[in-house]
């Protein structure tokens, strides 16, 4: 079943078209990916879906409801999550703080002036249990710039998941990562797969291509190429795409 | 049982430092004479402490720079005595209109600003603080002008069970290190609740906190309300204090001296460094006052050495120390 549906879209920036009618369907329970070579506009397409931007035309719809122009608060209360290429975090704040906040239970009461948040065990303990599930047991007290790269891209994740998103786009999540850190993160996506949807920015090939189940390739603001990895695989594209040219 | 080792502690319901400024405060009529010093200025310590803290719930917990404060201090100044002379001489009638003339004009201002950040905030805070200095002169009828709302009385506090005269300033000083030690606690209460941490996430990034679906706008909106209600609160105070209101609180020139209180105390990284700021400007006001006329050129000059040497200011030099005499074996 199709959750997400994004029809039509364009946004120009001054005199510059950075996306032409973009027409991309996430259906649920899977994984997609987005290639396409540096400056394409992959980005400005994730930053159109999840309300940073507004289009200057078309549609996008969350379930049938149509979400473009809406605020990415009004967006992110609907289920949709996102991380960003470069790592979006409290830095100031613990690990554990930080997916404390994310959570849907703290947020709602985000107009609480009166109650001692850290009385609330049962959020912290969801939160420790979010860290553990991406491979921060026991960093929980470690304050978010004290981070590792790897942990701390990590932990964006565990914040996007504390918001208990129906959809979740991660933009270029192996960016900055190791050998080592890359396959723990899709080990963890392999795992997240199925629960919830998923939608990948991702120049490594093979860390898409072992994952998605649908693949759309921007270019010169348009989607260029849709198919399996399997169908996409020699597709010069996908190729440039890999080796991050424009 | 054992806790798990994640878990945060419970902010104390009653810190230890806000039983000590209890201690400190509430026994300065006996004390304060014999170190020199006079009672009128712990009154007026406690009254820019109560302002210095609610300030910083804005610029040092939210990161709001809000340049044009002193507006809302005046508008509970003026506020308090227009009540007092055109309505009822009730205090409390008197201060709970003052506070709620303060947050209305924070409501209406901050409507407009709480839309931005950084350099846009705070300039957009001077052109308001400005316009309502502008009003505080030029309306006559209502403000008095440039002389301002003169002979205030202080009126009885009416506590149901017992009436205090207001009028001795050991009195007064008493009524307001109580308010003191309620804002502060109710501050503390504040900056420990989920709002409280919902601002402080904002303060260090905006867009990941809307990205998580906070209501960031209307955050920073409360925050500023409640901030210029505790300022209009203080400004009250002082006009009780001043038996007066005058324009010149609203001005510029005023608006930063809490700015100065805050950051010198170390309000940007303390919850206590208000408390402490408000103090040594009052001091070093009357102190460095006493020798020279130019004591806000030597105040300047320390607090530019604190910026660029000690930025955590002077609860962060306070908590040095204690660091280091506990490291001490």
């Amino acid at each position: 079943m199709t959750l997400f549906v994004a029809e039509g879209l364009h946004k120009r920036f001054g005199d510059r078209i950075v996306l032409e009618r973009i027409d991309i369907a996430f259906d649920e329970g899977t994984l997609t990916g987005i290639m396409g070579p540096n400056g394409a506009g992959k980005t400005t397409c994730f930053n159109l879906l999840t309300g940073l931007y507004a289009p200057d035309s078309g549609r996008v719809l969350l379930d049938g409801v149509d979400i473009a122009g809406q605020s990415p608060a009004e967006i992110a209360r609907r289920g949709v999550a996102r991380s960003f290429q470069a790592i979006s975090l409290f830095d100031q704040e613990t690990a554990l703080d930080n997916v404390q906040v994310a959570l849907p239970a703290m947020r709602a009461r985000a107009f609480d002036a009166w109650r001692d948040r850290a009385r609330d065990s049962a959020a912290q303990d969801r939160a420790a249990s979010l860290l553990a599930r991406v491979g921060l047991a026991g960093r929980e007290r470690v304050k978010a710039k004290d981070l590792a790269y790897g942990e701390r891209r990590a932990l964006e994740i565990a914040l996007s998941l504390a918001t208990e998103p129906r959809i979740l786009f991660l933009d270029e999540p192996t960016s900055g990562l190791g050998a080592e850190g890359t396959a723990r993160l899709a080990d963890l996506i392999a795992e997240l797969k199925r629960k919830l949807t998923l939608v990948v920015i991702e120049h490594d090939m093979r860390f898409l291509f072992g994952l998605a189940d649908m693949l759309h390739v921007i270019h010169w603001g348009q989607v260029i190429a849709t198919g399996t990895p399997a169908a996409l695989r020699g597709n010069p594209w996908v190729q440039r795409s890999a080796l991050g040219a424009a | 049982m054992q806790l798990p080792a994640y878990r945060s502690s419970p902010a104390a319901r009653v810190p230890l430092p806000l039983a000590a400024l209890a201690l400190i405060l509430g026994t300065a009529p006996w004390w304060i004479g014999r170190v020199g010093l006079y009672p009128y200025l712990a009154l007026e310590i406690a009254i820019w402490m109560i302002y210095a803290q609610g300030y910083n719930l804005l610029l040092g917990h939210s990161g709001l720079p809000s340049f044009g404060h002193g507006a809302f201090f005046g508008v509970g100044a003026y506020a308090f005595g227009l009540l007092q002379k055109g309505v009822t001489p009730n205090l409390w009638l008197d201060l709970g209109g003052a506070v709620l003339a303060a947050a209305l004009a924070g409501a209406v201002v901050g409507a407009f600003i709480s839309h931005r950040r950084g350099i846009y905030y705070a300039l957009l805070t001077i052109a308001f603080g400005q316009a309502f200095w502008f009003v505080a002169i030029k309306w006559h009828s209502v403000t008095g002008g440039e002389d301002g709302l003169l002979n205030l009385s202080r009126p009885v506090a009416n506590f149901g069970i017992a009436e205090v005269s207001l009028k001795p300033n050991d009195a007064l000083l008493g009524f307001c290190v109580a308010a003191l030690l309620l804002v502060v606690w109710l501050c503390w209460r504040f900056v420990h609740s989920p709002l409280g941490r919902a601002l402080a996430c904002i303060r260090q990034n905006e867009m990941r906190a809307r990205f998580l679906g906070y209501r960031v706008w209307l955050c920073k909106w409360i925050v500023f309300v409640v901030s210029t209600a505790i300022a209009g609160f203080s400004g009250a105070l002082f006009a009780l204090a001043q038996q007066s209101a005058y324009p010149n609180v609203m001005s510029l020139h005023q608006s930063g001296f809490v700015v100065m209180m805050v950051l010198i105390g170390g309000g940007l990284t303390s919850f206590w460094g208000p408390l402490i700021g408000a103090a040594f400007f009052i001091l070093a006001r009357d102190l460095l006052g006493a020798y020279t006329e130019t004591w806000l050129l030597w105040y300047g000059l320390l607090f530019m050495a604190v910026v660029l040497w000690k930025p955590e200011g002077l609860a962060g030099i306070f908590g040095d120390i204690l660091h280091r005499r506990s490291a001490q074996p």
